[in-house]
């Protein structure tokens, strides 16, 4: 098993950290000069209303976007301009707001998909089904077993995913995610589109993926209970600016929070 | 009356009354069913992977052949004097440029232009048509070439069975054809399902978005991609070219595989192979039981009528993808 890469990072320290990034589209800024940092082991949300910024930020920490201002600390190291893939070699792992599955695959070649970066034995070898290949195969297998076990998807192992339900689905993704061991699991809006209860399971993993692998996770929600739940800190933009940090009480009781949500008269 | 008999009934009194002739027809059906389900394999490789619709697959087998035999003239003008060693040779550095193609395509064309429309792309590959033609020509010369069959020890001469009544002729280069054909779809459907790299391939096929996520470099999968369809076409460009010679006519050939995809719809490997085969075969039958009523050489245009006929009925083809839009 290899390491990703990078330093460790203690518990508590700043895992990333997003200095004075800005990203626009043409003339639509779509995020300004945000700063705010994320630590080890912790459950970070982003929050605002429709149009914020949020999803880009996401995209702009998993290489989808590149921002055109700041720069971006990962692991202690300033990383340099980076591609998707790099961003999940360095262990950044991501589910998308409309679900972005392998949908010609089953559920066990979905996780296993997530495992690729882990695979390094030449697919020769995989080919002619040769021992050591074989037993790195085997090794995939039952790390992707124990993530089935994790979110009781048992029963659909062998289910095309196109013939899943929404709610399962989501859970999916969350667990290709899981299957790159990833150093921080960012989600966007993992409730998206769900009933009480599969929100009340939905929150239920993400708490549970936190303390028991402790990963650290930065997801986007609309769910204001939800996001007061479960997250330790909570960031919030509003067309593309920072206009709150904090925990999630402090920033129940900011007055530009309330007036990005509710409107404010002119 | 008599002309519907000469088209309902007739034919199949032939057959019944020839067996071994059906036979015949059908093999040689058979043959060049495999060779156009080559073809169509490589265009699906492409589209299934990067989307693109890849009109340069059929110079890709031209320029393939082309390769190989002009690379084996030099070997030999250069001082190898054993025809079989300039041949492996030859092939092994033909193999070599298909990657070396492969990978300037990928960074030339397709990183470039990655996220434009469809039809960008598809523009570009007509682009990369003509491009090889001049670069075949200008390095290897325009004129048609003899392919190096006997240098690469393939099969000559003919088996001829008894049965049914008569003599059927199998060609063995054609067995060899058949048979090689059918081991490497077998070997690209297992690397598809068995390994990381295959089963990469198939999720970008699904999602770029979700591939990139997990780690998997697009860019790394065009290459090899567009690798193995440029393998596919030196295969095809061997085997065709041995059986007639090996120069830029071939083309016309690969545009044959646009029936069969139409057939067996753009995105699935079976449908390449179950389109060629009713290609081949449904065209050979017509020439040879139908083709008389109407004087013959309807060959060349048969193919394009059957795939009219599926478009008009299923147009998705036999096993490709329906498409169903929200509006």
């Amino acid at each position: 098993m290899r390491a990703p890469g990078g330093p460790e990072v203690a518990v508590g320290d700043v895992l990333l950290s997003v200095e004075n990034v800005s990203l626009s589209f043409g003339g639509v800024k779509a995020v300004s000069d945000v700063s705010f940092d994320i630590r080890k082991g912790e459950i970070r949300a982003i929050i605002g209303p429709n149009g914020a910024g949020k999803t880009s930020m996401l995209n702009i920490i998993n290489g989808f976007y590149q921002p055109q201002q700041g720069r971006i600390m990962f692991k202690g190291e300033t990383r340099s301009k980076m591609r998707p893939h790099e961003a999940a070699d360095g262990g950044i792992a991501r589910t998308f707001q409309n679900v972005a599955l392998f949908r010609g695959m089953t559920t066990l070649d979905n996780l296993m998909a997530g495992r690729t970066l882990k695979m390094k034995k030449n697919f020769f070898w995989q080919l002619l089904r040769y021992g050591p290949a074989m037993a790195e195969e085997v090794e995939h297998r039952h790390r992707v077993e124990q993530i089935i076990d994790f979110l009781k998807i048992q029963n659909i192992r062998r289910t095309p995913v196109a013939q899943l339900p929404y709610g399962l689905q989501k859970r999916l993704e969350l667990g290709r995610a899981l299957a790159m061991e990833p150093d921080l699991l960012l989600l966007d809006e993992p409730m998206a589109g769900m009933n009480l209860e599969e929100k009340e399971d939905m929150s239920r993993f993400v708490l549970d993926v936190n303390s028991h692998f402790g990963t650290t996770i930065a997801l986007i929600e609309h769910d204001m209970g939800v996001v007061m739940d479960l997250s330790d800190r909570v960031v919030v933009l509003d067309h593309g600016i920072k206009i709150a940090d904090g925990t999630p009480d402090e920033v129940k009781g900011n007055q530009a929070v309330i007036d990005a949500y509710l409107g404010v008269a002119h | 009356m008599d002309m519907l008999y000469k088209i309902f009934l007739d034919p199949f009194v032939q057959m019944a009354s020839a067996p071994d002739l059906l036979v015949q027809t059908l093999w040689e059906g058979l043959v060049s069913g495999v060779l156009y389900a080559l073809i169509a394999l490589g265009f699906v490789l492409i589209f299934k992977a990067s989307g693109v619709f890849n009109f340069a697959q059929g110079i890709m087998v031209v320029f393939a052949a082309l390769t190989l035999v002009g690379l084996h003239a030099m070997l030999r003008d250069w001082g190898v004097s054993s025809g079989t060693a300039a041949a492996y040779l030859a092939l092994a550095l033909t193999v070599a440029v298909m990657f070396g193609l492969a990978f300037t395509i990928e960074r030339l064309v397709l990183r470039p232009l990655v996220n434009q429309p469809d039809i960008i792309l598809f523009m570009a590959t007509f682009g990369m048509t003509y491009f090889l033609i001049g670069l075949g020509e200008l390095v290897f010369g325009g004129e048609p070439k003899l392919m190096i069959a006997d240098d690469l020890h393939l099969p000559r001469g003919a088996i001829d069975v008894k049965m049914l009544g008569g003599f059927v002729s199998f060609q063995k280069i054609d067995i060899a054809a058949a048979a090689i054909a059918s081991i490497m779809v077998a070997g690209l459907a297992l690397f598809f399902q068995k390994t990381r790299i295959g089963r990469a391939l198939r999720a970008v096929a699904d999602s770029h978005k979700a591939a990139l996520s997990v780690g998997i470099s697009l860019e790394q999968i065009w290459v090899v991609v567009w690798f193995a369809a440029g393998i596919v076409a030196l295969v095809t460009g061997i085997m065709w070219g041995a059986r007639s010679n090996v120069s830029f006519a071939l083309e016309v050939i690969a545009l044959k595989a646009l029936p069969v995809l139409i057939l067996g719809g753009l995105t699935s490997i079976p449908g390449a192979i179950v389109g060629g085969l009713i290609i081949g075969i449904g065209e050979k039958l017509g020439e040879f039981y139908w083709g008389p009523l109407i004087g013959s050489g309807i060959e060349s245009w048969l193919a394009y009528v059957i795939a009219l006929l599926f478009l008009l009925f299923r147009p998705q083809g036999l096993f490709g993808e329906r498409i169903i839009e929200r509006i």
